[in-house]
This record gives structure tokens, sequence and C-alpha cells, in this order.
């Protein structure tokens, strides 16, 4: 054990993770800067614990600083759209337009294009949509504007269902989480074991310059990644995985523990790739069981009734496993 | 210029003639030469400081132009038919942002049962969007509309369309004076746009309105159509000082100061009714005809002016109002309020059913014997819905209706026309 390490008392929040105050100053998050753009402004109507609104400030701020404040950014319908723009509310601090629910990725196009073709190459386009917005409802564009690798970074903000319309179920949806659409109830209450839907690795199957995972638990990690994104020119995904206490049914304050959570048990991947080619994981030290994951979580509420469904259970452990196994995300 | 060309190629030499900043295109027929004809000449280098984008979808096509509007590009794209009705959403959101984007319709039906040939039933069905709609009468009218079209969405901060008969139209070749680039310049300012998007100057587009000001909101999309009623006109008084010759306004008469009968219509058809109209007249009939060239902003008070003094108007329309009869029926009769005259209503050549001289001058002779029904069908095959009907009489599970008319008629070919 290095004894410099249990000096500076890593392990001090019952976490791995690393305060700004430990770091050096060039090493500290956007947010830690007094001089953060803020683009996100304060003022807004998010949930409490919402882990989207923690995102897109953090990501947003990040392409801010990477771009020398040069962003335009392109909205889908949603969550995020709805509690920061409630004229003449907005608290957006940068030219930001909102078109529809499934058109961003191609609107964030015609910005690029514009860009382009009237010389103003300096600023950047950002596209952002929850995982209704990008995985379902906008896959069509978001494809499009990957195949044609237009000069966008999309980020997607998972909470893993339609929280907007009152938590419907999305193809990011979990198996067997409960949502409006996905009631708990009958022999197999909650949400459909599918296929699954990747987006990260559907992106990656577009072959375009760069993929990310994050998760608003490691927020340096997330800056990092979008940091990097608006180092490259073409079509960029970032997928974030944005915990919600009103659709999840959790308790505000366990927003990033749920997300760590996500990453530790294995559920949520993080990994980085290029031209389709993973090239960055971010590995687990102790993988956490899933249970500890679901438990806290009242969608998942009908898995652990006066008797745990212990077969699905093992389904969903299957899953993290898989994950696991697929990204090598254990040594 | 003068020069044979094909109707859609004429509207692509007129659109690289604007300067277009951004074009998307995704095909659907009849409109695809135009966008492949602006494609090539981006391609070679003729129409430069231009990107031109292949989308995968038309809600895409559109929503790229709202990007590139928003973002302060000129933007056009063209669509027809199902293509239309698949960005229908994206349609509503460029005229409630109030983008001044520019959208050619090659007009065709729309399935069920597929059509590709000419009628106006797509058009029609984003008459409601907040789009200006603009129907060309010729193709020399077509390519003049898109050049005025830029102008007056710019003017207005308001999307237009400009909407030409698919085949009948797109598909012609007819000879054209295609205007220089001086002239055209001369006429089309540089795209100032009203808002844009522009880190300089952060502006937030596109917000939650709730009931507290949705109205003003949804007022002031209609009230530019009204300014527009007035800068119609006079874009087109200008375009004819500029070119030297009549295109576009809100209506056009023909033969009616005397008229007691005057058919209303839309688009190409005007050229066979103003044929039937002189043959009628060398009959000694009092019988003129209007072109509707704005059918959004709906021209009332001159429309109104043109008909008040006949007995009866027909309105002849390439598409229907289910289960109501006319839609072009519905706007003359506001225009006609407090006026007693007959007003006739008559649905003619619907997925691309030929309006043939023969008909209409039939059509219009029972109209002034005022032998007509309310609402009639052109040409319609009464032996054949009859039997349809009686089919479905006798049975229940009678299967699908077009494909046993269809079996029923046999070769269809021969019988297009």
């Amino acid at each position: 054990m290095n004894s410099e390490l249990q000096e500076v008392k890593f392990y001090q929040t019952g976490t791995f993770t690393v305060g700004n105050r430990l770091l050096g100053e060039t090493e500290r998050a956007v947010q830690a800067n007094m001089r953060r753009t803020n683009s996100l402004n304060s003022g807004h109507r998010a949930c409490q614990g919402c882990g989207e609104a923690l995102g897109a400030r953090y990501a947003i701020d990040a392409a801010m600083r990477a771009s020398n404040n040069q962003i335009i950014a392109v909205n889908a319908t949603g969550c995020l759209e709805v509690f920061s723009t409630p004229y003449p509310e907005s608290s957006w601090q940068i030219p930001w337009i909102h078109s529809l629910f499934g058109n961003a990725a191609a609107v964030a196009s015609g910005v690029a294009a514009a860009m382009r073709v009237t010389g103003r190459t300096a600023t950047r386009v950002v596209a952002q949509g929850g995982d209704g917005g990008t995985t379902d409802i906008g896959f069509g564009c978001l494809s499009g504007m990957f195949e044609r690798n237009d000069d966008v970074l999309y980020i997607c903000y998972d909470n893993e269902a339609y929280m907007n319309t009152g938590v419907q179920r999305s193809s990011a949806t979990p198996p067997a989480a409960r949502t409006a659409t996905t009631m708990a109830v009958g022999k197999q209450p909650g949400n459909v074991f599918g296929t699954g839907k990747n987006v990260p690795l559907i992106a990656m199957a577009h072959f375009i310059p760069y993929v990310a995972t994050a998760s608003v638990a490691n927020l340096r990690d997330l800056e990092f990644k979008v940091t990097k994104a608006m180092s490259i020119h073409g079509a960029r995904y970032v997928h974030i995985h944005v915990p919600c206490p009103l659709g999840w049914g959790s308790a505000p304050a366990d927003t990033i523990k749920l997300a760590r959570l996500a990453v530790e048990t294995g559920l949520f991947p993080l990994f980085e790739a290029e031209h389709g080619e993973i090239t960055g994981r971010t590995k687990i030290r102790h993988q956490v069981p899933v249970a500890d994951y679901l438990i806290l979580q009242k969608r998942f509420a009908h898995l652990f009734g006066s008797k745990p469904d212990d077969e699905r259970l093992a389904r969903i452990q299957a899953n993290a496993d898989r994950n696991i196994a697929k990204f090598g995300l254990l040594d | 210029m003068l020069k044979q060309t094909e109707g859609s190629h004429a509207v692509a030499e007129a659109i690289a003639l604007c300067r277009p900043q951004v074009i998307c295109a995704y095909p659907i027929t009849p409109q695809t030469h135009i966008v492949e004809g602006v494609g090539e000449m981006v391609k070679d280098g003729t129409l430069t400081n231009c990107e031109f984008i292949n989308v995968e979808s038309e809600f895409a096509a559109m929503s790229v132009a709202i990007g590139a509007s928003a973002a302060g590009a000129r933007a056009y794209t063209a669509t027809s038919s199902q293509g239309l009705l698949f960005m229908a959403e994206a349609v509503y959101n460029a005229a409630g942002l109030g983008l001044p984007i520019v959208m050619t319709i090659g007009n065709r039906a729309i399935g069920a049962p597929i059509n590709i040939w000419n009628d106006h039933s797509d058009s029609m069905s984003m008459r409601d969007a907040g789009w200006i709609q603009l129907f060309a009468e010729t193709n020399q009218e077509a390519l003049d509309l898109h050049i005025q079209a830029f102008r007056l969405a710019e003017e207005l901060s308001c999307p237009v369309m400009v909407c030409m008969d698919g085949f009948i139209l797109t598909h012609a070749y007819d000879r054209v004076d295609i205007p220089t680039q001086a002239q055209v310049d001369a006429y089309l300012p540089p795209f100032q746009p009203r808002q844009l998007l522009d880190p300089a100057d952060p502006v937030t587009m596109g917000a939650l309105v709730g009931p507290e000001a949705f109205t003003e909101v949804r007022y002031l999309g209609h009230h530019k159509q009204l300014r527009a009623l007035s800068l119609i006109p006079k874009l087109a008084a200008d375009f004819t000082t500029q070119f030297g010759r009549n295109s576009g306004g809100l209506i056009r008469t023909y033969r009616t100061e005397d008229a007691e009968t005057i058919v209303v219509a839309l688009g190409s058809v005007n050229g066979t009714v103003q044929e039937v109209v002189d043959e009628l007249r060398n009959d000694g009939a009092a019988i003129g005809s209007v072109s509707i060239c704005s059918f959004r902003p709906f021209p009332i008070s001159v429309l109104r002016e043109a008909l008040q003094s006949a007995k009866r108007v027909v309105v002849l329309e390439k598409c229907i109002a289910v289960g109501l009869g006319g839609i072009v029926s519905d706007g003359v009769r506001k225009s006609l309020s407090g006026i007693q005259l007959k007003g006739y209503t008559v649905i003619a050549g619907l997925g691309g059913r030929a309006i043939t001289r023969v008909s209409l001058r039939q059509l219009f002779q029972d109209a002034m014997a005022d032998e007509l029904e309310q609402v009639t069908f052109l040409d319609l095959n009464a032996e054949v819905v009859s039997h349809e009907l009686e089919r479905e009489a006798q049975a229940r599970r009678t299967g699908p209706t077009a494909e046993a008319i269809l079996r029923r008629m046999g070769t269809v070919a021969s019988n297009i026309g």
C-alpha cells in the first residue's frame, strides 16, 4: 500500500473519487474554476438531484472551454429543453435552439453546414437529447449525421426512460424496470428482457472518429471525454448516464451514488472508441452485485418483494457480467 | 437567356441563381430532378459557396434546413407527396420558428393507394402550417416564383412553398427565359437574417411558450400572411420591372370583365381552362377564369372583387376535403361572404387523371345551365363505383377495394388518360 495515498485520504468519501482540493490547479474540474461559463445557468426548473442537469452543465461548460466559448447548441425536446427554457427564463447563456423531439442531430447538421458555408469554422456545434430523443425517435437523424460524418458533437443524456412525459419506457430502459408503460404487474412485472439497444456501439459501427460513454459519478472523466471530443472534427458521440430520482424512484441525494453503482456493477461500462475501435475503458476495482444498485430504486422494487425474484435478478447480473467480459472491465 | 428545358431543370437553374447556401435533398418523384440539377451544379463547381447535403429522410431534410436557416444560411429543399407528409412536423416547426426557408413542391397525390401522379393533395395538407404557398401556372412562372419566394420569405422571415404540378410541369420540356445572375442579384439581396444563432450574441430559439403568449405568437404568424397580401403584388411588380415579364401576384383574371360564369383554379390546369373559356367565348358564352397564385395567404379581397359581379363560380380543384367537398372552394366561399351567387365545386385530376378540354367544355356548359351538383367529380366512372358499392353490400369480406377495382378493369395502362 502506498503510504502517500493513505496520507491524502483518497478514500475519505467512501468512494474512489478525488476531490478538487486534492488536485493541482491544472487538473481541477472546469466547474472548480470561478470563471466557468455557467452555460446552463442557475434558476432552471430541474428536479432536485437531477442527473441530466448536472451532466449537461459539466458537458457544455467543458465544450465551451474547449472551443474558446464558440458553441451553438441544438436541443431535442425533453426534460432538458423544458426545464431550461420556460420563457423568458431561459437558463442558456449560449446560442441555443430547440426544434423538435426527433431532429436534433439533423438540425445540428444544418447549423454545422451554415458554419462551413459562412466561414464561421471556429464555431462548434453540440447537439443534445435524452435517451428517447436519441435512441428512439431521433435515431434516424442521428445515424444520418454519423454516416455523413458531419462536424457535430452529439451528447445523449441517458436516464433510461421518457421522463418528461411521465416516465414511459424507451429503448434504453433496462430489463425489469417499472415505467408507466412497463407496469410492475403481472407475471413478469416491469420491462421485457429484450436484446437491448446499445447506441454507443451502434455509433461505433458508423466508424465515426470518437465515441465515449460517461457518467455523472465521474465528472472529471466526463469533462475529459467532452474535451477530447471537441478536439476532433467530424461526428462524435458521448453517451452520459444520468440517474433520474423521479423516474427511478430514488432519493435525490443518491444520484451520484447510483451513477457510480451503475458503473461498478458493470451495467454501464465506461469506455472510449475511435473510428470504431475501443481505445480506452475505465476498469472496475471491485465489482458490485447488481442487487446493491437495483434495491435503491423503486422502479425495481418488485424484484425485492416478500420473495426476491432470483431468476430475473440473475439475468440482470448476467447482463452486467457480460458487459464486464466484453469490455474487459476487471483485471 | 431562352432555353428549351425540363421544368425541374429550369427550377434548378433559378435556385442556383438565388445563391442558396445550404441545400438538403432526399429523393421523391417527381421533384427529384430539381435537387439532382442543383446538386450537380454544386459538385461541378458552377454553384459555389453552397453545401449540398444528402439526408436520410424528408424529415431530416427540413430539419437540416431549419438548422441552417437559424444559423444564418439561405436554405432550400424540395419534396412531394409522402415526403411532405413525412416532414410535416418540421414543416410546421420551420414556420413557427419564423425561418425563411424556400421549398419546392412537385405536386403529387397522397396514398393509399400509392400513386405517383399529379394532384394538389400534398401541399393542401400543409395549407395551415404557416407557410406561404404559391402555385405556378407554367414552367416560366415556376422559375420566376422561386426568385420572388426567397425575397418574400426573407423580408417576412416566413417560409415559402412554391408548388408546381408534378410531371405536368416538373417533367415538361418548355421554353423558359432564364435570367442573368446580375438581374437576380439586383432583385434578391444577400440573406440578412432577422434572428441568428451566434456565440457573440447568444439567443434562445424554440423555447417553451405557454398559454400566456402562445396566441400572440400564432396571431403574429397570421399577421405575417396578411402582410404578404400586400407584399406579394409589390414583389411581383418589382419583378416585372426587373425582368420584363409578369409572374406571380395574388391572382390572375382571364376574360372576367363581363363574365357571368367564372372558373377558379390553381396551377397548370389554368392553361386548359383558358383554352376552353376561349372556345365558349367564341360560342357567345359570358365565361372567364381566375388563377389563384397565392393560396396562402388566401387573397380574399381581390378574389371577391374579381368574382362579385358574376352569377356563378365553378371552383375546379385537384384535391378533396373528404366528407366536405372542396378545399379551395372553402376559401372562395369565404371571399364571397354576403354575396348571393351559385357556387359549384368540381374535384378533378386526382392522382393524375387528365383534365381534358372536352370534359371541361361539357362541365362548364352544365354549370352555365345550372345543371351541376354542388360537388361534382369530373369524369368519375359511375359504373365502377356502383359495382364496387354493390359488391360491398353483398358480402362482408370483400377484400381490398383498390385492387378489386383494378382487377375488374383489366389492363391498367390503356385506361390512363
